[in-house]
């Protein structure tokens, strides 16, 4: 779901942490080492990285690119490779058929079935394009916050960690708890009263 | 500090009284509302609205979707205990429009449509695609100022004795159709 679609989910993070300067050189090696790496000819299942925003299929973080007014726009991406179970059955017995024809035997041992299987995965895994998915980001630097446009739980952990793992900053997510501490200018003293709130009833 | 999913788990309940409270104060003293947030002209439930009785043990829910859709059979199951856990409002400020859906549990927003901006398919060169992003993140910005000032004001008032003094007598008044 993107910035500039006609409906957004947003998901909001407090940014914890201070990136050292300079800022956008920073930012800009977070991004650089860890763009989406192309996994259509490779025997994998899934790839998340980074990409720009607005060419998530070319992603190019050069030239500041990534940097609009206060905010760090870029987008994360999730290719996945999905393949049936039935068509990695049907290779499986025909693989399995062809090594009986060659060897003469009349069976194969469970480590060969074993490994015959993970030769056929690896074998659907290349010929299978990668479907990608891809949520924008927005970071306002100054104000330490992120919207991450999705609210999908999978994209959601996966930002987290990328993000930490790129900027060495860890993204706090503002739920109701989290809203109150950190997001709702409360004194201490009110975040010790949050603390100790227990839920109303308000049956009649 | 607590651990963040026992955090999420035990203090979700601020967000289901939030949403709650929120249909109150929309239909009982918007000039409230309008003191959290000044550009405010009104604020009003819009067409899908959630709510949960947790009290028994298992988890009731009761689903309100529609344009005009009556929300009596809310109403009516906040009296057996139920709390909302997700609300479609309609927010207007000035002479635009946002309309947007907030999960008590998480305060996510989804759905959520902003006033009409430059069509996505005149957005050809760099320019036109850095303005166009310009301008809908201004506009997201306003749901989620609106979000953030609604529930510190929820927060601050929670917190005070005035919540169990006036404010749940009052939404129990509400909830009973005495007032409204």
């Amino acid at each position: 779901m993107g910035i500039l679609s006609a409906s957004v989910s947003i998901t909001r993070y407090k940014v914890e942490g201070t990136l050292k300067s300079p800022v956008m050189e920073k930012v800009l090696e977070g991004l650089k080492h860890n763009t989406i790496a192309d996994i259509d000819q490779e025997p994998v299942e899934t790839s998340a990285g980074w990409t720009s925003t607005n060419q998530p299929f070319f992603p190019d973080f050069e030239g500041s690119s990534f940097v609009l007014g206060p905010h760090f726009i870029f987008s994360l991406r999730i290719d996945t490779k999905r393949v049936p179970t039935k068509v990695v059955q049907k290779y499986v017995a025909m693989e399995t058929k062809k090594k009986l024809i060659e060897s003469g035997r009349e069976y194969i041992s469970r480590e060969e079935k074993k490994m015959l299987k993970d030769h056929v995965i690896n074998m659907l895994y290349r010929r299978v394009p990668a479907v990608p998915s891809i949520y924008d980001l927005i970071w306002n630097h100054e104000t330490g916050s992120v919207w991450f446009f999705s609210s999908l739980k999978g994209a959601n952990e996966t930002v987290e960690t990328l993000f930490l793992k790129s900027f060495n900053l860890t993204l706090v997510r503002l739920f109701p708890f989290t809203s109150a501490l950190y997001d709702a200018d409360l004194s201490d003293g009110q975040k010790d009263a949050v603390m100790a709130t227990t839920p109303t009833s308000f049956m009649v | 500090m607590l651990d963040v999913s026992i955090a999420y788990e035990k203090y979700k309940f601020l967000g289901y009284e939030f949403l709650t409270w929120l249909w109150f104060m929309s239909e009982t003293d918007q000039e409230y509302l309008r003191g959290l947030n000044a550009e405010m002209v009104s604020m009003d439930v819009g067409n899908r609205l959630v709510v949960e009785n947790r009290k028994s043990g298992a988890v009731e829910t009761i689903t309100i979707k529609g344009d005009d859709a009556g929300l009596e059979e809310a109403r009516l199951a906040l009296k057996k205990g139920a709390l909302v856990s997700e609300i479609n409002l309609i927010y207007k400020a000035g002479d635009q429009k946002w309309q947007f859906t907030v999960k008590g549990e998480s305060l996510h927003l989804t759905a959520l449509k902003i006033p009409e901006t430059t069509p996505v398919g005149v957005v050809q060169s760099e320019e036109d695609w850095e303005g166009a992003v310009l301008e809908k993140t201004y506009l997201y910005e306003k749901a989620i100022m609106l979000v953030r000032q609604m529930y510190g004001g929820f927060v601050k008032l929670r917190i005070q004795n005035e919540w169990s003094n006036r404010i749940v007598p009052k939404m129990k008044s509400w909830i009973s159709g005495s007032i409204g």
